[in-house]
């Protein structure tokens, strides 16, 4: 077996041991299901209320990835002009960082308050989110090119826009993906707080109201849909990383292709 | 102070800096770069600049180019002001600069997707007659089965094969190269030369060669100017006489062993005089 192959077995051997070890735990303290659940219960949930929740999973990928798509697309603008010139980037830094360090949480209640519950600050929300690691990673990226780089193409008297098209995205593209996979968990985030702050859809609001109701097992049942959610996204985007910026990490089969 | 002999402006003239200078800074901290400076630079001439540290060689390539602008004075390429008639230009630089995420075919045709009247018809052509111009090119300076590598997997004598090419590809009408040899071991060097020689032979373009080897100029150039510093200012301007195609063994020949002798006493002689404690 490769290395590669026994690392992989030794993670799910691990994720398996997980729910085993927390399964046995639960039997040897007798811990009762309003504490914590046990695996084997929470999945008996998950099948046997599954229909109820799946419109609501798919309220919860459907808000996610439209506030995470406005995050990608404001986030590149933002980023691309704010990397453009160094005078740019050392301009507007200090006042990306104050916005970027308001917790998002607490400007939940403001979108509500313009746009009443619902979908639409779940949207809002998730974006907000995610707009700031994708704008400080393709900023970043952008004004650490390197000037030989750029010499290359001012010298074949290529325009502004030829040089960020051809080099400037291009070589941030590694630091793009690398801020999507922390952005699209964040978006994540982003929709289940808003929905479970106003909404009456969504698994955020689920859990909202099954906890409530002191039916644990299904609160837990939400918290498996959200980390099955969140990985599976997270995996898509390495996926389309390894495929694009390959180059960057001097993959092997990339250079096949 | 010695200014070197001026060649007549001819209708072949087609790079020319009149009465040139460039300083950088202001007031106190200013600095001049170069010096009042006179060149003439015939069309499809190879012209060797050659000089100590900091004399001004890469400011010269700079001008030409227009990515900076003289302080005083006048460039012309090909009969107007720089930047007025649009030529094409290769460049290639020590470092070689390769994009690290396209292919080795891809980077050397990355002119021809910028520079017109090429850039119309990158879209159409790039699957057939530009890529095979760019692998014809590749072939032509021993990289033959290499296109479709990446940077990172090749040597950096190789690297600065394929630079050659990314130079060479849109048949520039001037090449300027800043050292472009100088990060090489010395038989890489002179096989590149022979691969230069060849190139040029072929494609007559003006060439503009920045470099410290003296063996290098007088293998390739057709004329080296000699530069002097603090300020930057030409001083000497010869012609190289020998016969071409050039070879190694030419430059153990007595004429071209005195002619770099010559050429060492003047850059030596230029070199500001160290205070002995």
């Amino acid at each position: 077996m490769s290395p590669h192959a026994r690392r992989k077995v030794w993670s799910a051997v691990l994720i398996v041991g997980f729910f085993v070890l927390w399964e046995a735990l639960c039997w040897l303290f007798n811990v009762s299901d309003i504490i914590v659940p046990k695996p084997s219960q929470i999945i008996s949930t998950l099948i046997a209320r599954g229909p109820a929740l799946w419109p609501h999973t798919l309220q919860t990928v459907y808000t996610t990835l439209v506030g995470f798509g406005f995050g990608i697309l404001i986030g590149i603008s933002l980023g691309v002009l704010i990397g453009s010139s160094k005078l740019a980037y050392d301009v507007a830094y200090p006042l990306l960082v104050g916005f970027a360090s308001i917790p998002k949480v607490a400007v939940v209640p403001i979108f509500v308050l313009w746009f009443g519950s619902g979908t639409v600050p779940a949207v809002l929300t998730a974006m907000i989110m995610c707009i700031f690691p994708i704008v400080v990673n393709v900023a970043t990226g952008l004004a650490t090119t390197e000037p030989e780089l750029e010499d290359v193409m001012r010298a074949l008297r290529a325009t502004k826009l030829d040089i960020l098209w051809n080099v400037g995205l291009p070589r941030t593209m590694p630091f793009f993906f690398a801020s999507l996979k922390v952005s699209v968990t964040l978006a994540f985030v982003g929709t289940v707080i808003s929905e479970t702050v106003a909404s009456n859809r969504g698994i955020g609001n689920v859990m909202m109201i099954a906890s409530s109701n002191f039916d644990v097992p299904l609160v837990f049942a939400g918290l498996m849909i959200l980390a099955f959610l969140g990985v599976s996204l997270y995996a898509i985007f390495s996926l389309i990383e390894g495929r694009i910026t390959g180059w960057a990490h001097r993959k092997d089969e990339f250079a096949m292709g | 102070m010695t200014t070197a002999p001026e060649l007549p402006r001819t209708e072949d003239t087609f790079i020319e800096l009149e009465n040139v200078t460039l300083t950088y800074g202001r007031g106190e901290k200013q600095v001049t770069a170069l010096g009042l400076t006179n060149l003439r630079v015939n069309q499809g001439d190879f012209v060797a600049l050659v000089g100590p540290s900091g004399c001004g060689k890469s400011t010269i390539l700079k001008l030409v180019t227009g990515l900076i602008t003289a302080t005083e004075g006048y460039v012309y390429v090909a009969g107007r002001e720089v930047g007025a008639t649009p030529i094409r230009v290769g460049m290639a630089f020590q470092n070689p600069t390769m994009l690290p995420w396209l292919t080795v075919r891809d980077n050397v045709m990355m002119p021809l997707k910028i520079v017109p009247p090429f850039r119309q018809e990158y879209r159409t052509k790039k699957k057939t007659e530009f890529r095979d111009r760019a692998d014809a090119l590749l072939k032509e300076v021993g990289l033959a089965n290499f296109g479709d590598k990446h940077p990172w997997q090749l040597s950096g004598g190789m690297l600065q094969r394929a630079s050659l090419c990314r130079a060479l590809i849109h048949e520039p009408q001037l090449l300027l190269l800043d050292e472009p040899f100088g990060a090489l071991d010395q038989f890489t060097r002179e096989e590149l030369w022979a691969v230069m020689q060849e190139l040029w032979m072929k494609l007559k373009p003006t060439v503009l060669l920045v470099t410290h080897d003296l063996k290098e100029a007088g293998y390739l150039a057709t004329r080296i100017c000699v530069m002097r510093t603090r300020p930057g200012q030409i001083v000497d301007d010869a012609e190289v006489p020998f016969p071409r195609p050039r070879t190694i063994d030419m430059s153990y020949t007595p004429t071209f062993v005195s002619m770099t002798q010559r050429l060492r006493e003047l850059i030596v002689s230029q070199r500001p005089v160290k205070e002995t404690v």
